[in-house]
């Protein structure tokens, strides 16, 4: 874990050698993870990497066969009632009740967590207006778009203010627009001081929202930290220098001896793992008389990472 | 709270929830409940009942057909009553709903006290329904007061099995189609291998034994002894015996195919 947060900082989630098995199929080979109160934490991987099985463990659904986990201060073998009552899970399809309009739908929440009748209104109109469904609040789910039943469903979960919330694959299957939407959705939640817990295929997800990202494959952890450090714990870095001409190309790869030119868009990228002081070095080596037009540092994105530590690009593994 | 401050709290809010579903599917639940046992009813009477009384013999006790068939039409329409119930309950299982309140501290027993509470409802109301068309239709039972009762008691625990058994088998249905089909049994099978429209020693050997044992023919005999004043015997006390049975059996299914959730 990160020496920085564990000290400053309350644990929400601590798990230690979770393991759970159906039948001959292992789903989860001994799980160590931490998640800070505050953070956004991302459980990256493909289909059938284990993802959704922690959070039903993690959320009362089923019993691991081994391991010990605490959620939010409380064991979770020991405790189930209490960690309920912290918790707001939003499971991968949208549960909420096609014969109830919008409204209902929240206050059936309401009466569930048991908010007196005026706290439950005000809260479910405050949520029908902050989650863009004003219009939808007196009509059945049966007539919402992906993005408003996903909503909704989220709205359901924040009815009694959980300070933990589970999303298990918020976006998937949404389109652009409301992928977005969630995303603002998710950081507000960030900002008010929840714990998110996140699963998710997509790593630009992951690399948009989260503070620290676990990445899962067939039921291992086999990379976590922060997405700068993924990023930076992979080889691909470089300085992407562009120059005017083919004559300013050739002095400058002469000058630094190093790299891969392209003289068709007169580019030379140099290998930079050492950041800001190889790069203050490049420079020096260029001197004053080399024109550059353009400078770039190039860092791997979570693919290279997940393609790396995996030797699988997640897109390719549905299963 | 105390916890069964809450429990009850809970339930109350299921129920809620379960009579806002029937509303919304009111004309579904008419025609499923009521029109079918109805259309059923008129079917054996005016069509089929002519032949069907002569052929009773003693057991019509010189009474119209249509006063030996209510007791059957009646247990008929509770048992139709199974597949919208079992149909609910796997829609909250494949729809999630059954797992988002499992995570969260509501009393485990709520939900299906809801389904089973507005199931029984139904089944009641729609008996109700049944009845009355039957007396439009020539239905003269010789039933005292005290009768009725026996008859209200003995329908509302029948009603009771019933709801927890679809609920149970809902809850173990992997699709709402499969919930459907897995009530039919129920709801068209065992009345016909029952003494729903004939009885059950009329029937040829391979099924008679067993039409003249299982729990409906028991819930049907005790109804007919009832309502058409015959000797009641210890009919009633078989067919308590038999809803208190399956409703317990139910109950307990249920409860561990709750707790085990959508896996």
């Amino acid at each position: 874990m990160d020496a920085l947060t564990s000290h400053t900082t309350r644990t929400a989630v601590s798990v230690t050698g979770l393991r759970k098995t159906y039948g001959e199929k292992v789903v989860l080979d001994g799980i160590d993870l931490t998640i800070a109160e505050g953070e956004v934490f991302a459980l990256l991987g493909p289909n059938g990497a284990g993802k959704t099985t922690i959070v039903q463990i993690l959320s009362t659904l089923i019993q691991p066969d081994a391991g010990t986990a605490t959620v939010m201060g409380y064991d979770l073998r020991r405790e189930a009632g209490a960690v309920r009552g912290v918790i707001g899970v939003t499971g991968q399809f949208s549960a909420v009740d096609d014969l109830l309009t919008g409204e209902e739908n929240l206050l059936l929440m309401g009466r569930l967590l048991h908010l007196p009748a005026a706290v439950r209104r005000a809260r479910a109109s405050e949520l029908l207006q902050r989650f863009d469904l004003v219009e939808a609040a007196r009509v059945t789910p049966a007539t919402y778009s992906g993005g408003m039943r996903r909503r909704l469903d989220i709205a359901m979960t924040l009815m009694g203010r959980p300070r933990l919330i589970f999303l298990d694959e918020p976006t998937t299957g949404l389109d652009p627009r409301s992928r977005q939407i969630m995303w603002q959705l998710i950081r507000d939640l960030v900002a008010e001081g929840v714990t998110i817990l996140l699963t998710t295929q997509y790593l630009e997800e992951a690399d948009q929202l989260a503070d620290h990202i676990a990445m899962l494959d067939l039921g291992h952890i086999v990379a976590e930290g922060t997405p700068e450090e993924l990023k930076r714990r992979m080889p691909g870095a470089h300085i992407r220098l562009r120059f005017a001409d083919v004559a300013s190309l050739d002095k400058a790869a002469r000058e630094l001896d190093q790299g891969t030119r392209d003289d068709q868009d007169l580019v030379l990228r140099i290998p930079n793992e050492g950041g800001i002081r190889s790069l203050r070095d490049v420079l020096a080596r260029l001197g004053d008389d080399v024109a550059v037009e353009d400078l770039s540092i190039h860092t791997p994105d979570l693919d290279d990472v997940f393609f790396a530590v995996t030797g699988n690009a997640p897109k390719e593994k549905n299963q | 709270m105390s916890a069964l401050t809450i429990a009850a709290q809970d339930s109350a809010t299921m129920l809620w929830r379960e009579i806002k579903h029937s509303i919304r599917l009111l004309r579904l639940l008419i025609v499923s409940a009521i029109l079918v046992p109805v259309v059923m009813l008129l079917l054996f009477d005016y069509i089929l009942g002519g032949t069907i009384g002569r052929g009773l013999g003693d057991a019509a006790r010189g009474a119209p057909y249509v006063d030996y068939l209510v007791a059957g039409i009646l247990v008929m329409t509770v048992a139709g009553g199974c597949g919208p119930t079992a149909i609910n309950v796997t829609m909250d299982m494949t729809g999630g709903f059954i797992d988002r309140i499992r995570t969260m501290a509501v009393s485990r027993d709520a939900l299906l006290a809801g389904h089973v509470g507005v199931s029984v409802l139904r089944m009641l109301v729609a008996t109700a329904a049944v009845t009355a068309v039957a007396f439009l239709v020539g239905f003269r039972p010789k039933a005292s007061v005290a009768d009725w009762f026996a008859v209200v008691g003995i329908v509302a625990a029948f009603s009771l099995a019933m709801a927890w058994l679809s609920a149970a088998i809902g809850l173990v249905t992997k699709s709402v189609a499969g919930a459907n089909g897995s009530t039919l049994p129920l709801s068209f099978l065992l009345p016909f291998l029952s003494s729903t429209f004939v009885p059950a020693d009329s029937m040829p050997a391979g099924v008679r034994w067993f039409a003249a044992n299982q729990p409906f023919t028991a819930v049907v005999d005790s109804l007919r002894a009832l309502l058409t004043g015959a000797p009641v015997g210890n009919t009633p006390y078989v067919a308590l015996a038999w809803c208190a049975a399956i409703t317990l059996v139910s109950y307990l299914w249920a409860q561990a195919a709750f707790r085990r959730g959508s896996r």
